[in-house]
C-alpha cells in the first residue's frame, strides 16, 4: 500500500550479536595474514576493476569480518584475479590467493 | 658540602632522579604527597610491551634510592625565591634551603565519569583501564570475578583528544595499553570475543606494531574503527554499545559483559599549584611549560628549577626514566660548573 512511493529500505547497521564468524575463523586459519590488513587502500586505489564495479579487497575483508557476506561476494564476482592488489600491499598479503581461499571456504559451505 | 636538591613528587621519575643524584654524590630529598612511593607505575601490573612487572620496576627503583631522605604524606606550603636559592617550607614544619628543585610530579588519570555517555559511575559493567590493573593486581573486583565474560570491550582515547573535555593532546599510552590489556583478558578468558573501538591507533615505540599485529593474528582480537558514541544497559545487567564502523561506513551495535574505558593523562592539578609557587608557565594543555620542547624540555625558565615525567605532558615509563637522568645531568653540570 504504497500511495506515496516511500517504502522502508533495510537497515544496513551491523549487530555484532547476531552474525556468525565461524567461516571467518575459519578462513583466518589458512590465512592468518587476512588479520594483517590495515584498511590502507592502496588494493582498492590499484584495482582496475575498482572505478567501474566498486570491487575493494579491503572492504570485502572488512564486510566477511562484519557479517556482510552477500556485499563481500557481490564485490568479488568483479574480481579479474589480476594481481596488482598484491603487486602495492604494504603488509606483503597475498591478496590474490586470499580471494580464491574466501572462494574456496565460502563456496563449500553455500553448496552442503 | 654536598649539594641540596629537592625532588617534588615520588613516582618513578623522582625515584630515579634520587638514584642518579645519590649515585653522583648529591644528597637528594624526595617531597611524595601519598603516604607510599612508586607514583601510578604502583597501580600498575604489568607494562608494555614485553609486560614487565610494574612491581619489579617500583621495587629497584625504592631500593635503589633508600639513601636519600624521603618524606611521605607531605606537602610543599610554599616556596620563597632568595636571591640565588629557594626556601622551601614543607607541610610537616621542615623548611628546605636549596639551589634546585626537581618537578616529578606527574599527571592525572582523567576522570571517567566525566564522559558520562560512557556510563561509567553509572552501569556497574564499565570499568576504567584503572581499575582492571587493580584487578590483575589484587583479583578483586566483583565486576570481573566470578562472572561469565564472553564478550570484552575497550574503548579508546577516553578524555583524549577530546576539547569537549578540554584535553586536545593525545594521552601516546592508551593505544598500546588497550592492546596490552585485551591480550591479557584473552588470555584469562580464551574463549571471549574482545572489540577494541579506536579512532586511530597510535603505536609508535619499539615493537608496539609486532605487538597490534601479534593482538589480531594470535590473539584474534577484533579492532573497530569508529568512536563510541553512547552506552546503555539491557535487562540483564550488560552493556549495549553504539559505534559507527568507519571502515565500512555503517553504525554497529554490540552487546558486552565488560566495557574498559582507556583513561588518559591529564595534567595534574597539584603540580599546577606547586608550579604556580614560583609562578612557572603553564602550557595551553596545562602541562607545566619547557623552555622548549626540543633541546630544553627538562629545564625551566627559572634558574635551578628543572623537570622529569609527565608534569610536562603524557609520557611513557622509558621516557620518564630517560628524562630523570637527563635532568640530574644537567643539575649535575651546573653544580659543577659554578664550583669551579
Amino acid at each position: 500500500m504504497s500511495i506515496f512511493g516511500f517504502k522502508i529500505s533495510p537497515s544496513s547497521a551491523i549487530n555484532l550479536d547476531k552474525i556468525d564468524r565461524s567461516r571467518f575463523d575459519k578462513l583466518c586459519s589458512i590465512e592468518p595474514d587476512a588479520f594483517r590488513c590495515m584498511a590502507c587502500g592502496s588494493c582498492s586505489a590499484t584495482c582496475p576493476a575498482a572505478e567501474f564495479s566498486g570491487m575493494s579487497v579491503r572492504k570485502v575483508l572488512h564486510c566477511l569480518q562484519r557479517g556482510k557476506e552477500e556485499e563481500a561476494f557481490r564485490m568479488m564476482s568483479n574480481c579479474m584475479l589480476c594481481g596488482k592488489c598484491t603487486m602495492v600491499c604494504p603488509r606483503g598479503i597475498n591478496t590474490r590467493h586470499l580471494i580464491l581461499s574466501i572462494c574456496r571456504i565460502y563456496d563449500k559451505e553455500e553448496k552442503k | 658540602m654536598k649539594e641540596i636538591v629537592v625532588i617534588i613528587g615520588g613516582g618513578i621519575a623522582g625515584l630515579e632522579a634520587a638514584t642518579q643524584l645519590l649515585k653522583l654524590g648529591h644528597s637528594p630529598i624526595i617531597v611524595e604527597k601519598s603516604e607510599r612511593l612508586g607514583g601510578h607505575v604502583a597501580d600498575w601490573n604489568r607494562l608494555f610491551p614485553d609486560l614487565t612487572p610494574a612491581k619489579d620496576i617500583v621495587e629497584e627503583l625504592i631500593a635503589s634510592s633508600k639513601d636519600a631522605n624521603i618524606f611521605l604524606k607531605t606537602e610543599i606550603s610554599f616556596i620563597n625565591r632568595l636571591k640565588d636559592s629557594y626556601n622551601v617550607m614543607l607541610s610537616n614544619g621542615i623548611s628546605i634551603s636549596t639551589r634546585y628543585i626537581l618537578y616529578t610530579t606527574g599527571f592525572k588519570l582523567f576522570d571517567a565519569q566525566k564522559k558520562e555517555e560512557y556510563g561509567y559511575g553509572i552501569y556497574n559493567q564499565v570499568i576504567t583501564n584503572a581499575d582492571l590493573e587493580q584487578w590483575f593486581n589484587t583479583g578483586k573486583d566483583k565486576r570481573i570475578s566470578g562472572k561469565e565474560i564472553s564478550k570484552i570491550g575497550f574503548v579508546h582515547c577516553v578524555g583524549s583528544r577530546d576539547e569537549k573535555a578540554r584535553n586536545s593532546q593525545c594521552s601516546k599510552v592508551c593505544c598500546i595499553t588497550a592492546i596490552k590489556q585485551a591480550i591479557e583478558m584473552k588470555e584469562k578468558f580464551p574463549d571471549a570475543e574482545i572489540y577494541c573501538f579506536y579512532m586511530d591507533l597510535r603505536l609508535f615505540g619499539k615493537k608496539f606494531e609486532d605487538f597490534y599485529i601479534k593482538a589480531q593474528r594470535d590473539y584474534g582480537i577484533h579492532f573497530i574503527r569508529g568512536r563510541v558514541s553512547e552506552v546503555s544497559e539491557n535487562i540483564d545487567g550488560r552493556v549495549i554499545v553504539k559505534a559507527e564502523d568507519t571502515l565500512a561506513g555503517k553504525p554497529l551495535k554490540v552487546t558486552l559483559d565488560l566495557l574498559v574505558l582507556m583513561s588518559g593523562m591529564v595534567c595534574n592539578p597539584e603540580s599546577t599549584k606547586a608550579a604556580s609557587m614560583l609562578s612557572l608557565p603553564i602550557d595551553s594543555d596545562g602541562f607545566l611549560q619547557s623552555c622548549d620542547n626540543v633541546f630544553h624540555i627538562t629545564s625551566s625558565p627559572r634558574k635551578g628549577v628543572y623537570y622529569a615525567g609527565a608534569c610536562t605532558g603524557p609520557k611513557t615509563v622509558p621516557e620518564t626514566l630517560a628524562e630523570a637522568r637527563s635532568a640530574v645531568l644537567e643539575i649535575h653540570s651546573d653544580i659543577t660548573n659554578q664550583k669551579k
